[in-house]
Formats: structure tokens, C-alpha cells, sequence
């Protein structure tokens, strides 16, 4: 019990909690298994993205070209499944591929050249992101390919709302939870995993982790292969839910992805966080979105409230961490 | 006779030209508390790598284990033949549980890709015992206290079979209560079999247990010494090569108002009614624990940490000091324990460092840089505090150590200010360059400065300090003048304060 209290994790399902009860006084159709399931639906592509960067998070690094990733992905994978006629299967295939080798080019900037990965994957954004809209014209494909339409509607169970409406768990909410478990797993089960903590926990400074016997180019590897596997992933996500495809649809979401992993509690320091605290993080973003639209406040009161959480939270984190590194002195009381 | 555990024979070894080790011969017995004691930059690590298997010898030399005497040692051999090696940062991981510490290195080394929880805390629990300690598994690593940080170091060398355990500078970071903890440790492996090399650069609590203490010196290796035929003298002269003068430190005059006065000043949780004067001309000392508040007090001096009751004056007039703008406006200047981070612009040259603080005072008439007169000055400054640099422009991380700290000195001389607190002016630095340093701190004193040392090196403050005041536990403790200035009688003060502090 008391363990519970002293994580972070807890604090934001209270918060969570909080802001249910009171959207729901305000709009009681937010209360419902219907807005749930869609929730989880639509936010599963933040999602995915979210989960991914939390991995590049705890290593002490940060990823701001998944977007782009996650459209070059989304856009070549589309041509590719209209020219062959290819399955999902095909899609998440290619997809995946294409954000690994992306990926992999960050993982040996960062590693190879020491580049700092903020500076190396804002470049790599822009890259990637330009040569895409240079060789497309930033053309917006609308004909995809039937198939997608009816992956997307897929249920694994079905439910009947009062007014006749159907709902239930989609299959792109079923490919969030996959890689929520094996994120998980791979974090807390995997030598790799630990060795990511281990790196993110010393200032991101390789050296103790070498001596202790990490593979430290691997984890290097994994780390932003993975992010660019999951960002592929998200990119066909995306293009399931909305049914088109625009170069410029992802770009821009970067942000709502970090905030939802440092409200997560993964620190921006490195060495912490989890996956749990990352689907509260995600849950927490979409539940005031939804929340707002619903109790129809203005939605840039969404921006706001998202900037002052994050400040709120970032600057709790840093006080805390003041007050440990802070020894006080017990003063001798004279003897009276 | 049985075989020592380790024998080298005639180890040299050579980086581009350069010898870092020349023609070396070093043993150690089964179960023996060794120190390895050295300058800088004398061999001592590439000796302990040349041990742990990280550099290969030049040809022509030998090692052996137990008397089987190997051609090749790598990493991994050595570990196989029971080295474990503990470096001065510890290389732990402050995210990751205590039991992961300790058993994660074991894991990797057994070519495990999964990690199950029960195998961690198994290994874990395994080598905690075997050590005959306790520690909290399951804490995250970053709660512990740095004392058991080196616990869990130790520990993690002990998830496979060590019977050499090498530390590099111990207790440096640990409180004299951590120390004893750390050495019963020692003592017990000793009994089991295990023997340690300290490596240790200063005459220290490693000698208390240390049983035969070897010196190295450019490379080469001067002797192997019982540690009762050492002294302090006798250490630096034999790993310097020069015997240290010191002068014997006069009594300031005690008449004249005082440069500095404190009364009564408190700040909770820091330091409480500290009373103190500084004489024109004199140096003090101040020493005591890590957390007696002696650090504390010199910030609340400089504006860094601003004390709630009592007062300052400065030549009899009482002053407020609420910033570092205040301290320096009364003249008061304060260089940093850590001189590395707080104190140089490191990948700055050593013009612009020593300019930092002086460059308002260097403008021309109309408020820009004045590159002629900075020049002039910076050459002026590098000749007078004897600065070895190839030329102005040469990058501060490129100096020694020594050198360093005369650039940190300089730049906060330039500021001419009537008190210098110094927070331990000298750590980490090699000996021939400490006295130098002091030889500075003299001479300043000497044009009628006042001068506040803060050192945990009671012998560095005997022999520059008029006199030297002991702190403990946020409070003034005795303080020792003229005659009464002596190492044994001040480190009792200390230690009695530790005592207390014990009890």
C-alpha cells in the first residue's frame, strides 16, 4: 500500500479519475462503453508512437523524427499496397521495414558520431520528411485499397448501443495492446531492456554501462529501431483510421506524443518511466480532449491545460530530485 | 615459501613513446591488504589495467597467478583467475534495483538475453552473503547513501569468485564512520582469503589497514613499504623525489581591526551560532566532517547561501551578504571545491578563463574590448602564478590539474579581493603541485590578504594556517593558534567530534 503511494502512476489515475467524474456531471455520455471503446480506438496511433518513445525516453534520449518516420512509412507503404494489390499484412510488413531502416540510420548518427539526439533527429526529420514531399509533391492519396476499409470496422466483439449503434474492442485497438505487453516485456524482462535503464539512468554517459558489460551499439540499435518499427506501425494505423493518406496529417504531432509520455512520469533526465505510467499519460490526454469537446469548452483550453499539466508535473519531478540531492545538517542542540 | 597470488616481473609498458611503466616488479600475498601509492600520473592505473587484463604489457615481462605464469591476460582471464576491480566512480546505475546492480554484470557475462527476477535476487542475496553485509535488494540504487553504493561495487565483484579486490581511492567520498563500516568488510575478506589493492595517492585511512604499502614514481617503482616506516615526509619526498620545506607558519599580528568578523551567525539545517574573526594578513583554516557544516558556512560567506541570523563586518562595519554581488562588492572572493565544474570555462583557453572576471575593468573608453591591454594582462598573470601553458590560447581541459587550479587562483586574484576562501584548494591534485599552491596561498596572505581555507587535509592546513578552527555538526568546535596548530591535536578534535557523532 504504501509502495502504491510513492509512484507516480497512482497520482495520475487519481487525476484521471478526477477529471471523469467531473466531465461526466458536466455531459453524461461521456460515462459510456461506447465512447470508451472509441477512445481506445482512436487514440491507439498516439498510442503506439507514445509506447516508443517512452523506450527512447528512459535511455536518456529523445526521437523527434518518429512523425516523419511514421509518414514516409504510411505514404510509401500506401503506393506500394495500391501498385500490388497487397494484404495488411503486406502494409504493416512494408511499414514496419521502412521505420526500422530509419531507425537504424538515427541509432548510427547517435552512436557512430556522438551527435546529440535531439539535434541528430530534428535533422533526420527534416530530412526525411522533405525528400518525401519533394519526390510525392505532398499529393494526398484518397483511392486506398478496399481492404483497409474493412480491417479497420474489425471487432473482435460486437455490442449494440440504445439507439441502435454498434460498438466493441477494434483490432487497432487489439494491435495497441500487443505492443503495450511486449514493450512492457521487453523493458522489464530483457537484459537489453534493463541495460536501457542502466544507460538512461547515468546522464545517458555510455561508460558504466560498457564496463558493466552492456552491449551498448546494440541497445543503441534496438532502441531507435524500435522506435522507427513502432512509428511504421503507427503510420499504417493512421491511414486505417482516417482512410487517407496527407504527408502532412502526422507532422506536428510530436508534441501530444511527448507530453503524454512525461506525463507518464518518464523523466526527460532518462532512467525512468514505464509503460504503465505511459498508457495513464495517453489516457490522460485523450479523456481531457474528449472530455472538452464534450462539456464544449474551446479547444484551445486543450493546448493550455496540456502545457500547464506538463509544467506542473516537470516541475514536481525537478523538486523532488532538489530535495534528495540536498543534505541537511543536524544541528547539535547545546545542552541545556 | 608459497607462491604469492600475483606476481608481475619486469612489466613495461609504452603508449606512442611515451613509458608509462618501466621494467616493474610487484607482488601480492594470498589475503593481503595492499596500497599502491603514487603522484598523478605515475603508473599506478596503467598498472592496476596491465592486472585487470585492459592493457596488454610491452613483451619481455611476465605475469602469474598462484605461480602459473601466463602469456596473455585479457578481461575476462582475469576476472576467470579472481580480479575484481572497483573504479572510483563505481559505475553502478542509480535507476536500477540494488540486486540488479550487483547481478546484472554476471548475467551478461553468463550470455543471458532474459532477465528473471527470482535468478537476480538469488545472485544478488548470494554474493550480499558472501560479503556478510546487508542491503536493501530491492531499493532502487540512487536512494542508497554513497558508503553503500560501494557496498553494492564491491558485491557486484563478488557474483564470481574474487580473490583480489582493487579499489581505486576508497574514501575519498566516505564519512570516517563509512570507512570503519568499509574496512571491517575488508578485514573480514581477509580472513576468508581475499586480498585488496587500494590504490591511493595521499597518506589516508588506507594506511590504517594497509600491511605493506608499494610507491611508484615516473613509471617506476621505488619500493615496498611496511606503513609504520612512512610518514608524511617521508611518503612525499619518496613519491615526489623532493623533499617539501615547509616553513613554519608566524602568528599574524593580533592587533588592527579584523578584516572579517562573524558573530553569532545561524542558518537553520546549515550552521548555528558561528562566531569568527580573520586578521589582515592571516590564513585559517577550517575543517572538520563531510556535513559539519564548514562548506556551508564559506557559502553563506560568498552570498551562495545567505545565513538568517547574526553578523558580518568587514573592517568593523557590519555588511549584509544576501548575494554573490554583495560578497564581491566587500571584496570578498571565493574559489570552489570542485574547480573543475565551478570554477574554468573548460574547453575556453586559459586567456579567456583568466579574463572572466576582469573584463568589464579592461574596456576602452567606450565600452568595448580592449584585445591589446587583455593581452598584456593575461601575459602578465600567466608569468606571475608560474602557469606552465604552451601559449595563452591553449584550452583549460588540456592543463594539469595544478595548473588548473593556478588559473582558477589567478582569475579571482585579478579581482583583487581582500578575503579569498578557498574550499579545498587542493584535491585531487599531485604533491609538487600542492605546494606550490601553498607556496600562492603564502605569498597572498603576505600582501595583506586575508585567506579562509576549507580542507579535509588537516596536514595541508598545518603547515599554511595561523590558525585552524574545527567544525562539527553545524557548530564551532575548538580552534588551534600558533604552537597549538598541530596535526595530532587538531585530528583528535575531528575524530573526537566523529565520536560524539557515533554515539
Amino acid at each position: 500500500m504504501k509502495r502504491l503511494f510513492r509512484k507516480s502512476e497512482t497520482y495520475l489515475l487519481l487525476v484521471i479519475l478526477v477529471f471523469s467524474g467531473v466531465i461526466t456531471c458536466v455531459n453524461p455520455s461521456f460515462f459510456s462503453l461506447e465512447n470508451l471503446f472509441d477512445l481506445l480506438k482512436s487514440y491507439s496511433f498516439l498510442g503506439i508512437l507514445a509506447v516508443g518513445l517512452l523506450v527512447v525516453l528512459i535511455s536518456g534520449g529523445i526521437d523527434m523524427s518518429f512523425a516523419a518516420v511514421a509518414t514516409v512509412a504510411e505514404y510509401l507503404t500506401a503506393l506500394a499496397v495500391m501498385r500490388w494489390h497487397g494484404s495488411i499484412f503486406m502494409a504493416f510488413l512494408i511499414a514496419s521495414l521502412i521505420g526500422i531502416l530509419l531507425g537504424v540510420g538515427n541509432a548510427l548518427l547517435i552512436y557512430r558520431f556522438k551527435i546529440p539526439t535531439v539535434i541528430a533527429t530534428i535533422a533526420t526529420m527534416n530530412v526525411f520528411y522533405g525528400i518525401l514531399i519533394m519526390a510525392t509533391g505532398g499529393k494526398w492519396i484518397y483511392a486506398l485499397p478496399e481492404n483497409f476499409g474493412t480491417f479497420a470496422n474489425l471487432r473482435l466483439f460486437t455490442l449494440v448501443g440504445q439507439g441502435g449503434s454498434q460498438y466493441g474492442l477494434s483490432i487497432i485497438t487489439v494491435i495497441w495492446l500487443g505492443v503495450i505487453l511486449l514493450t512492457a516485456f521487453i523493458l522489464r524482462h530483457t537484459i537489453t531492456g534493463r541495460g536501457i535503464y542502466a544507460m538512461g539512468g547515468c546522464n545517458a554517459d555510455p561508460g558504466p554501462a560498457e564496463r558493466a558489460g552492456f552491449n551498448v551499439f546494440r541497445i543503441h540499435l534496438f532502441i531507435y529501431s524500435y522506435m522507427g518499427l513502432l512509428a511504421g506501425v503507427a503510420g499504417v494505423v493512421q491511414a486505417l483510421l482516417v482512410q487517407t493518406v496527407a504527408p502532412n496529417s502526422i507532422v506536428g504531432k510530436e508534441l501530444n506524443v511527448i507530453a503524454a509520455v512525461i506525463l507518464g512520469g518518464a523523466g526527460i533526465a532518462g532512467g525512468t518511466g514505464s509503460v504503465t505510467g505511459t498508457v495513464l499519460g495517453v489516457a490522460l490526454l485523450a479523456i481531457l480532449g474528449n472530455g472538452l469537446t464534450l462539456m464544449k469548452i474551446p479547444s484551445y483550453w486543450y493546448d493550455i491545460l496540456i502545457g500547464g499539466v506538463i509544467l506542473v508535473s516537470v516541475t514536481l519531478n525537478a523538486l523532488q530530485a532538489r530535495k534528495k540531492r540536498s543534505k541537511v545538517i543536524e544541528i547539535e542542540e547545546p545542552a541545556a | 615459501m608459497a607462491m604469492p597470488f600475483l606476481s608481475l616481473r619486469g612489466i613495461t609498458k609504452s603508449f606512442s613513446g611515451v613509458q608509462a611503466l618501466k621494467n616493474v616488479d610487484f607482488d601480492i600475498e594470498d589475503g593481503e591488504i595492499h596500497c599502491l601509492a603514487g603522484e598523478n600520473g605515475c603508473g599506478k592505473s596503467t598498472l592496476v589495467k596491465i592486472i585487470a587484463g585492459a592493457y596488454q604489457p610491452d613483451p619481455g615481462g611476465s605475469i602469474a597467478f598462484s605461480g602459473t605464469s601466463l602469456r596473455h591476460v585479457s578481461a575476462i582471464g582475469a576476472i576467470h583467475h579472481g580480479v575484481g576491480v572497483i573504479y572510483q566512480d563505481l559505475s553502478l546505475f542509480p535507476t536500477l534495483t540494488v540486486a540488479e546492480n550487483i547481478a546484472m554484470s554476471q548475467l551478461i557475462a553468463q550470455g543471458k538475453s532474459l532477465v528473471r527476477k527470482r535468478r537476480i535476487h538469488d545472485l544478488a542475496t548470494r554474493a550480499v552473503e558472501r560479503i556478510g553485509i546487508k542491503l536493501p535488494l530491492d531499493e532502487l540504487l540512487g536512494n542508497l547513501s554513497m558508503a553503500d553504493q560501494q557496498l553494492v561495487a564491491i558485491c557486484r565483484a563478488f557474483t564470481s569468485e574474487v580473490k583480489l579486490l582493487i579499489m581505486d581511492e576508497p574514501t575519498t567520498a566516505l564519512t570516517r564512520r563509512e570507512v570503519d563500516a568499509l574496512f571491517r568488510v575488508i578485514l573480514d575478506l581477509k580472513r576468508r582469503g581475499t586480498a585488496t589493492l587500494f590504490i591511493s595517492h595521499k597518506l589516508d585511512e588506507v594506511f590504517e589497514i594497509a600491511e605493506r604499502v608499494t610507491i611508484l614514481r615516473d613509471g617506476e617503482k621505488i619500493g615496498t613499504y611496511q606503513p609504520a616506516e612512512l610518514d608524511d615526509a617521508s611518503l612525499s619526498q619518496l613519491m615526489t623525489g623532493m623533499s617539501p620545506t615547509y616553513e613554519a607558519v608566524e602568528p599574524p599580528d593580533p592587533a588592527g581591526v579584523p578584516l572579517l568578523e562573524i558573530e553569532g551567525l545561524s542558518l537553520p539545517g546549515n550552521f548555528r551560532d558561528i562566531s569568527l574573526w580573520l586578521l589582515p594578513g592571516e590564513v585559517l583554516g577550517i575543517t572538520g566532517l563531510l556535513g559539519s557544516g564548514r562548506t556551508e558556512l564559506a557559502l553563506a560567506l560568498f552570498g551562495l547561501n545567505p545565513a538568517s541570523a547574526g553578523r558580518i563586518l568587514r573592517d568593523g562595519r557590519p555588511v549584509r551578504i544576501r548575494s554573490v554581488r554583495d560578497a564581491m562588492g566587500h571584496g570578498i572572493a571565493y574559489v570552489p571545491e570542485n574547480r573543475l565544474l565551478q570554477g574554468l570555462v573548460l574547453h575556453q583557453s586559459v586567456a579567456k578563463n583568466l579574463l572572466l572576471t576582469v573584463l568589464r575593468r579592461l574596456r576602452t573608453r567606450f565600452g568595448f574590448t580592449d584585445p591589446e591591454r587583455q593581452r598584456e594582462q593575461v601575459r602578465q598573470w600567466i608569468e606571475e602564478f608560474k602557469i606552465k601553458v604552451p601559449s595563452p590560447d591553449a584550452r583549460i581541459e588540456t592543463l594539469s590539474g595544478g595548473n588548473q587550479q593556478r588559473v582558477v587562483l589567478a582569475k579571482w586574484i585579478a579581482l583583487g579581493p581582500k578575503v579569498l576562501i578557498l574550499d579545498n584548494p587542493t584535491v585531487g591534485i599531485d604533491i609538487a603541485a600542492k605546494s606550490s599552491i601553498h607556496t600562492i596561498i603564502r605569498n597572498l596572505a603576505g600582501l595583506g590578504m586575508g585567506i579562509i581555507i576549507i580542507s579535509d587535509e588537516v596536514n595541508e592546513l598545518v603547515h599554511t594556517c595561523n590558525r585552524v578552527a574545527v567544525m562539527a555538526k553545524g557548530r564551532m568546535g575548538p580552534v588551534f593558534s600558533g604552537a597549538g596548530v598541530s596535526i595530532q591535536a587538531i585530528a583528535r578534535a575531528v575524530a573526537g567530534n566523529h565520536g560524539e557523532m557515533a554515539g
